[in-house]
């Protein structure tokens, strides 16, 4: 199968992750039996592709999953349900033995460099770890390669022996960014690595970011909810909203011409640093709250808030489709078309 | 000082704060002056660190003395000097002619009590309201604020509301005694996007039917545009650009103001290929105020930078700066 799907591609980049299906639900447990009563449904059956070399974003409001999906890919998390793929080896139900071979190529930049940073360890230390870990080297040829990542993000190596607390946010983050590095990986998930930062050293770490993607052939999945800087960074973008992604685009189209009323209304909210701009914002103003995820709504999510909802809406959940190339959209507005259902890459699995 | 005809509701002049800590004084805000007139919205710019939250936690004495110390300055609000005030006097304006909104609702609001109880406690301490009426006030406030099924709702606690309600319910407290006056400390920074729309709506609407005046403190250059009427960014502890909102997004005359409006992508518009930097770290406030702040993370600094630190000078209408460089000459500025 997997020789047939290759032919057909006849795009020159490689599929390097490939997530199908993906579920992971948190159990609540209630009573004094602590009996199951339900689930948290933090990420609801997602399916996209990432190509290698590529910069997929991944946008929406807190709670909305996308961090949990980012770690459910790495397996930092037991995805309940799905199919996760990285460089062709599946990972979702691989024993951990095997899994920890496979660390080395799939790496994370978390959000809070304060906190995902050990205090009571030395930059060298920190960025040594996964050499230690997993690469077997001999010490010197470990202290060559932690100065080598610390000249890669700008890090001064004679502060080698400091501990992350002498660091400013911006630093600490090189520091994040330098350990994810230390085993060559192809594909990095970057957990909103600017969103604890400064607004003039987020630049700073995005470019890093960019400089190291071409220096190594790097891979991210780009987490955050700052839609102006993904538009910058990501080369496509999935919006999630309450566990599903509900539109994935190339990054141009998405913000030129977003074709789900959530991915509108996510735009028209963003405040652009122009005055005059804002006297002529035509602006979606959502109503209400996201609903909770133990207890999403009947047919869409976004149904509750939705400004064009109908009535289908609340009774059958969109399915998620590619309504022009390239262009996925999970909404029942855009299927009134009625388009002969073509077999489509993403519902083939 | 004000310079159009309007009175100014709030006149801070020349304020300065430090920090005592072991390892010496920390200058977090330094000579800081400005003017809030009647019902205007004065955004106030800056990143973490350069002193905005300070300077309006200075003015109504809620930072900690020691190890907090409010060296030099006047604070003129309705005829009285604040910073010369007792702890009774600052108490009566507190709350109810000075009104606050914090950052994070969940923190300051205390989840141990309804949220009745909280905005009943200024009306029935600062206005000296019956219960009943001060209860009828609250609804009223909730109503107000948009929160929907205001009666029912007084019963809850904060953790039963969700961060955008939280916030109304923060905004609610703070305009309980009509103040004249509104700080808001990064009001919407905690919240996503779509729910910080909805409360600049609020703002928007509220302004116009109370028509009081606001601060409006937050990193985000984007909120300011949307919303300030005026706008003053700080760096390092100091006000280095003030002016209106149009003018200074147009004409930014301080290098940092410059700088910071580059770095910021935006949604629509052209993509840059790269994103513009500022090279180097955020400023130590430890350092002696007496060279500019920003000396060496500017392109454009030269030798009086590091001798002296800049006063603000004006650059245009109701528009000043504080730099030694003028941007549109290219070359020096003679003051």
């Amino acid at each position: 199968m997997r020789g047939l799907r290759a032919m057909f591609d006849t795009s020159a980049n490689k599929k390097l992750v490939e997530v199908d299906g993906l579920k992971m639900y948190f159990p609540i447990y209630t009573g004094l039996l602590r009996r199951h009563t339900g689930n948290v449904k933090a990420v609801d059956g997602v399916s996209f592709d990432i190509m290698e070399g590529e910069t997929l974003g991944l946008v929406g409001e807190s709670g909305c999953g996308k961090s949990t999906c980012g770690r459910a890919i790495l397996r930092l998390y037991e995805p309940t349900a799905g199919s996760i793929k990285i460089d062709g080896e599946e990972i979702a139900d691989v024993g951990f033995d095997k899994l920890r071979k496979m660390r080395p190529t799939m790496q994370m930049v978390f959000q809070e460099p304060q906190a995902s940073l050990n205090p009571r360890m030395t930059v060298a230390a920190i960025i040594g770890e996964p050499l230690s870990e997993h690469s077997g080297k001999s010490r010197s040829d470990q202290l060559d390669r932690i100065y080598e990542l610390m000249d890669a993000v700008g890090l001064n190596r004679d502060f080698a022996n400091r501990y992350p607390h002498e660091f400013s946010g911006g630093q600490r983050q090189r520091i994040g960014i330098a350990r994810a590095l230390a085993l060559n990986p192809k594909f990095i998930v970057c957990d909103e690595p600017i969103a604890a930062l400064d607004v003039s050293i987020q630049a700073q770490v995005v470019n890093l970011l960019e400089d190291l993607q071409k220096q190594f052939g790097l891979t991210y999945l780009f987490i955050s909810h700052d839609l102006s800087m993904v538009r910058h960074i990501a080369d496509r973008v999935a919006v999630m909203y309450l566990g599903k992604v509900v539109e994935l685009a190339p990054r141009e189209d998405l913000y030129a011409d977003p074709l789900h009323p959530y991915t509108k209304a996510l735009l028209s909210a963003v405040p652009e640093p122009d005055p005059v701009a804002h006297d002529n914002a035509n602006r979606t103003i959502l109503q209400g709250d996201v609903p909770s995820p133990s207890n999403p709504p009947e047919g869409c999510n976004f149904c509750t808030r939705c400004p064009s909802v109908m009535d289908i809406c609340r009774k059958i959940d969109p399915e998620f489709r590619e309504v022009r190339p390239g262009r996925f959209v999970a909404c029942h507005l855009l299927n009134d078309t009625k388009m002969p259902a073509e077999p489509t890459a993403a519902v083939e699995a | 000082m004000p310079d159009g005809g309007l009175p100014s509701v709030l006149d801070v002049k020349d304020l300065k704060t430090v920090f005592r800590t072991r390892r010496g004084e920390i200058h977090a805000v330094n000579n800081v002056s400005f003017h809030l007139e009647a019902g205007e919205l004065l955004g106030v710019v800056g990143e973490s660190g350069s002193g905005k939250s300070v300077t309006m936690m200075s003015l109504i004495g809620l930072l900690p003395m020691p190890p907090a110390e409010v060296r030099n300055g006047r604070v003129m609000f309705e005829g009285q000097d604040l910073l010369a005030c007792n702890e009774d006097q600052l108490r009566a304006v507190r709350g109810a002619r000075i009104g606050f909104v914090f950052q994070d609702p969940m923190t300051s609001l205390n989840p141990v009590f309804n949220v009745g109880f909280q905005i009943i406690e200024p009306l029935r301490k600062h206005m000296g309201l019956s219960k009943s009426k001060a209860r009828a006030r609250a609804v009223e406030l909730l109503e107000l604020v948009g929160i929907p099924d205001a009666a029912r709702r007084l019963g809850d606690y904060p953790h039963q509301f969700s961060g955008g309600m939280r916030q109304r319910v923060m905004i609610a407290i703070a305009l309980a005694c009509d103040p004249k006056v509104l700080i808001a400390d990064e009001p919407t920074t905690a919240l996503d996007v779509t729910i910080q729309a909805q409360i600049l709506e609020l703002v928007k609407e509220l302004r116009q039917k109370l028509g009081m005046a606001i601060v409006w403190i937050t990193h985000d250059l984007g909120v300011i545009a949307g919303i300030a009427d005026r706008v003053m960014v700080m760096y390092g502890g100091q006000v280095v650009e003030q002016g209106p909102v149009r003018e200074l997004f147009a004409n930014p005359k301080h290098p940092y103001t410059r700088m910071l409006l580059e770095t910021v992508p935006s949604v629509t518009g052209e993509r840059a290929e790269r994103l513009q930097v500022i090279d180097g770290q955020p400023p130590m406030l430890a350092q002696s105020p007496d060279s500019c702040p920003f000396r060496a993370r500017c392109p454009l600094a030269f030798e009086r930078c590091e001798q002296e630190n800049p006063k603000r000078v004006p650059v245009g209408p109701g528009h000043d700066a504080a730099c030694f460089w003028d941007v549109d000459a290219g070359a020096p500025r003679d003051v």
